[in-house]
């Protein structure tokens, strides 16, 4: 089995039709991209004193801008506290945004602005953003049956009602690998990896363009999470699904995003497609995250030079560069002044071609460092899990 | 013919065996570990053994409900209140020679042995013995530091407790140790680190108060259940350099849970691989990643993605999930799941290990290598490992 898919040619060919599958959807405008985020903040004030005023501000997120093409998986990462997670819900206006822009594609308005957005509007783009959370086990009600829970947004935006509710929230249940008469029990019956699946089925049920996905994988076991990779990928491929992948978890990152944007206090330190990224990072904050991700390989033992230190506080962030504090090239000139996100033009270590958008970076020397990439798997380690049992003996 | 042997057949042998290998710090013999609930009686371990040697770093891998951390609370005696251990043996060889303590309890008497050996399994989880060991001979480290650090007291005071109750009763010396350790595990400021309470500090820095802590009266042994799960890769990166440095500085054995192959790789020895309270396979690091035997193992391996790998590929998947623990599954407990079933024998017989030819200590539990069990390749040093595949053949 594994080994037909194996054959599948790399990159870009994972969306590529398969044979006798078809997508429902109508094929993708060209205009531009599904979500595009400009410059986004969200600051929470900090109150102090008798009086509760604002004596502070905790810059979770400063200035993010990223852009999600149709059918694309665009991953976030970064240590936790870098405003991933925040990141994600200012996107969908779980939080207000308190600057910047966030632009989405809606079939039928177009380009919305989800920042300002109304309440009728909200109500029209909210349907097509869906969100998958963390730990299924905090976000299923435990007092609803699983049919009640994913029947919810349908009943909420009054969808479907009576006998095609219910076929609905069976046909979900059959598409993310659970059984319909499920829809009856309540959450406490299943595990984990079934969890996520009935999580992954609400974020289905009202057909939406974009999921973003907040860290839907950490909670779980590996093979679990397995499962549910496997899971999202064939979703993605079959209902041409758009995904915002947030998590800390570099391999599984590498495995599923086809770009990532790798945050550092409330900031994008850098964003190129996967594999540049993976094999030569521009940002020394990225050098150091790939170089601390354990291989499973004990012939390539790395974990020796990990990074100093802690990340700064999002509320009182060092001056300049905010990875000077920890960054091993750090020079006077990354204290004194903040590097803008630019791009790097293919000649200086910028996007080889064929590459779906221009690499960007924020770092003064991101052309004159010469980085490395992460450690990969040897082929000698992939071949000996891949042996079949009759060789073993 | 083979029969199912995961109880007391091998503890016969023990004896005849002698105790276990004498380079091991601490050598676990068919442990059985049961838990009365409302719902039945869940048998958490059926029959684990394996030791660790000194100065060596034991992982210890499986899904979560395999029993990795319940085999850690066996050694410690911490297991939850309607946990038992019901049969088998733990025999930890204590470096630090406190036989006062020890004296003034009969029941103490049969479990110490002749050279500081001691059968943990033999002491009171409340006895003077066991509490003399808890902590100062074996330290146990666990994934939430936050849960398991007191909130109320400053972080050094937490530590400074430990050394006053282990080693000395002077307050200004056990502080200035305390603070040494803050220092030792590579805690900035470590002065004023020991004077804030654990609220104030960063999840790395409170696993990092928790090791200096476990170390603050220097353990033979350190248990460390999963304790960078909770963690961000940089900071999981600093703890595991922090631990291979400890290690070679201090010649301290670890036993290191984790469901993480990549840390398992990166630090570890020597693996024990676990599934519904029975170690499936053990070997050395090498030999699980260049040479995986049991199917369990090898799908593990095939279901974590890796940097490099073919692009886009699936992943593997482990059909099914853990079996509900009420449950009882017959024969070999992985063959619901098991992508190289081979027939009746799976469902009927559990697997005895087999201990693969070679120098290099590898033993499976699989039917897949049945016939490949001889006497020949066994080794005394295994005690009920040996006993139950002799057992087997006869």
């Amino acid at each position: 089995m594994t080994e037909t898919k194996r054959e599948l040619p790399p990159d870009g060919a994972k969306r590529a039709k398969q044979d006798g599958r078809e997508y429902p959807r109508d094929p993708e405008p060209a205009e531009g991209p599904l979500l595009e985020v400009r410059g986004l903040q969200k600051h929470f004030p900090i109150k102090g004193g008798a009086m509760r005023r604002v004596i502070g501000q905790v810059k979770a997120v400063d200035g993010v801008s990223l852009s999600v093409d149709r059918r694309e998986t665009v991953a976030i990462v970064g240590e936790s506290g870098c405003g991933k997670s925040t990141t994600g819900r200012t996107i969908i206006r779980l939080e207000e945004p308190t600057g910047g822009e966030v632009i989405f594609r809606h079939p039928e308005l177009g380009p919305v602005h989800v920042e300002d957005a109304d309440t009728k509007t909200l109500e029209k783009i909210r349907p097509r953003m869906q969100f998958i959370f963390q730990d299924p086990m905090a976000s299923l009600d435990s007092r609803m049956t699983v049919g009640r829970v994913i029947s919810e947004p349908l009943v909420i935006n009054k969808v479907l009602k009576g006998r095609a509710l219910k076929d609905r929230v069976a046909e979900l249940l059959t598409v993310v690998g659970l059984r319909p008469e499920h829809a009856s029990r309540y959450p406490h019956a299943f595990s984990g990896g079934q969890r996520q699946r009935i999580g992954v089925a609400r974020a289905l049920a009202l057909d939406p363009d974009l999921i973003i996905c907040d860290e839907p994988v950490s909670a779980l076991d590996v093979s679990v999470q397995a499962q549910v990779i496997n899971l999202l990928e064939d979703l993605q491929e079959r209902l041409g699904l758009t995904y915002l992948f947030i998590s800390h978890d570099l391999s599984v990152v590498e495995h599923i995003a086809d770009r990532v944007a790798v945050m550092y206090v409330g900031r994008v330190a850098e964003i190129a497609d996967t594999q540049e990224l993976f094999k030569r990072p521009l940002h020394p904050y990225t050098e150091a995250l790939l170089g601390a991700v354990p291989q499973p390989d004990p012939r390539k033992r790395h974990v020796t030079a990990p990074l100093k230190g802690e990340v700064p506080s999002p509320a009182n962030p060092p001056s300049g560069c905010y990875f000077h504090t920890r960054c091993p090239y750090a020079q006077q000139r990354c204290i004194d002044e903040t590097p803008a996100l630019r791009e790097i033009p293919a000649d200086q270590g910028g996007s080889a071609e064929g590459t779906r958008r221009p690499r960007r970076v924020a770092c003064h020397f991101a052309e004159e460092l010469e980085l490395t990439g992460a450690v990969v798997a040897s082929q000698a380690a992939l071949a000996a899990v891949d042996v079949q049992p009759s060789e073993l003996l | 013919m083979i029969m199912g042997r995961d109880g007391a057949d091998g503890r016969d042998r023990l004896d005849e065996l002698g105790r276990g290998s004498g380079d091991a710090i601490i050598t676990v013999r068919d442990l059985q570990v049961e838990y009365k609930t409302t719902l039945g009686t869940v048998s958490a371990l059926n029959g684990v053994s394996f030791d660790i040697s000194r100065g060596t770093v034991l992982g210890v891998v499986g899904e979560s409900g395999s029993g990795k951390s319940v085999t850690a609370r066996a050694i410690m005696q911490i297991l939850e209140r309607a946990g038992r251990i019901t049969d088998g043996s733990i025999l930890f060889r204590r470096t630090t020679g406190d036989r006062e303590m020890m004296s003034d309890e009969a029941e103490t008497e049969s479990a110490i042995g002749a050279s500081g050996e001691v059968d943990i399994t033999g002491l009171k989880p409340t006895s003077d013995t066991m509490r003399a060991i808890r902590g100062s001979d074996i330290a146990m480290i666990f994934q939430e530091p936050m849960s398991s650090l007191n909130p109320v007291y400053a972080v050094g005071a937490q530590i400074q407790e430990a050394i006053l109750l282990h080693q000395t009763p002077d307050k200004q010396k056990s502080w200035d140790q305390a603070v040494d350790m803050l220092r030792q595990v590579g805690m900035p400021n470590p002065e004023r680190i020991a004077n804030s309470y654990p609220h104030e500090l960063s999840g790395g820095m409170r696993q990092r108060a928790m090791i200096a802590m476990a170390l603050s009266c220097h353990p033979a042994l350190l248990i460390a259940d999963e304790p960078t799960t909770a963690l961000d890769v940089t900071t999981e990166a600093q703890i595991l350099a922090l631990m291979v440095r400890l290690k070679e500085e201090i010649g301290m054995s670890i036993m290191f849970i984790t469901h993480s192959m990549g840390v398992v790789a990166q630090l570890c020895d020597e693996v024990i691989v676990m599934y519904q309270g029975r170690v499936v396979e053990r070997a050395q690091v090498e030999d699980i990643f260049y040479h995986p035997k049991h199917p369990y193992t090898r799908s593990l391996l095939r279901s974590i993605p890796r940097i490099g790998a073919a692009e886009h590929a699936p992943l593997e998947v482990i059909k099914g999930s853990v079996p509900d623990p009420y449950s009882k599954v017959s024969g070999c407990p992985f063959h619901p799941r098991c992508p190289d079933f081979i027939g009746d024998v799976c469902v009927t017989v559990i697997p005895p290990e087999t201990l693969l030819a070679g120098p290099s200590r590898h033993g499976v539990r699989c039917h897949l290598y049945d016939d490949q069990l001889t006497r020949d390749e066994l080794e005394p040093v295994f005690g009920s490992w040996a006993g139950s595949t002799t057992e087997a053949l006869r």
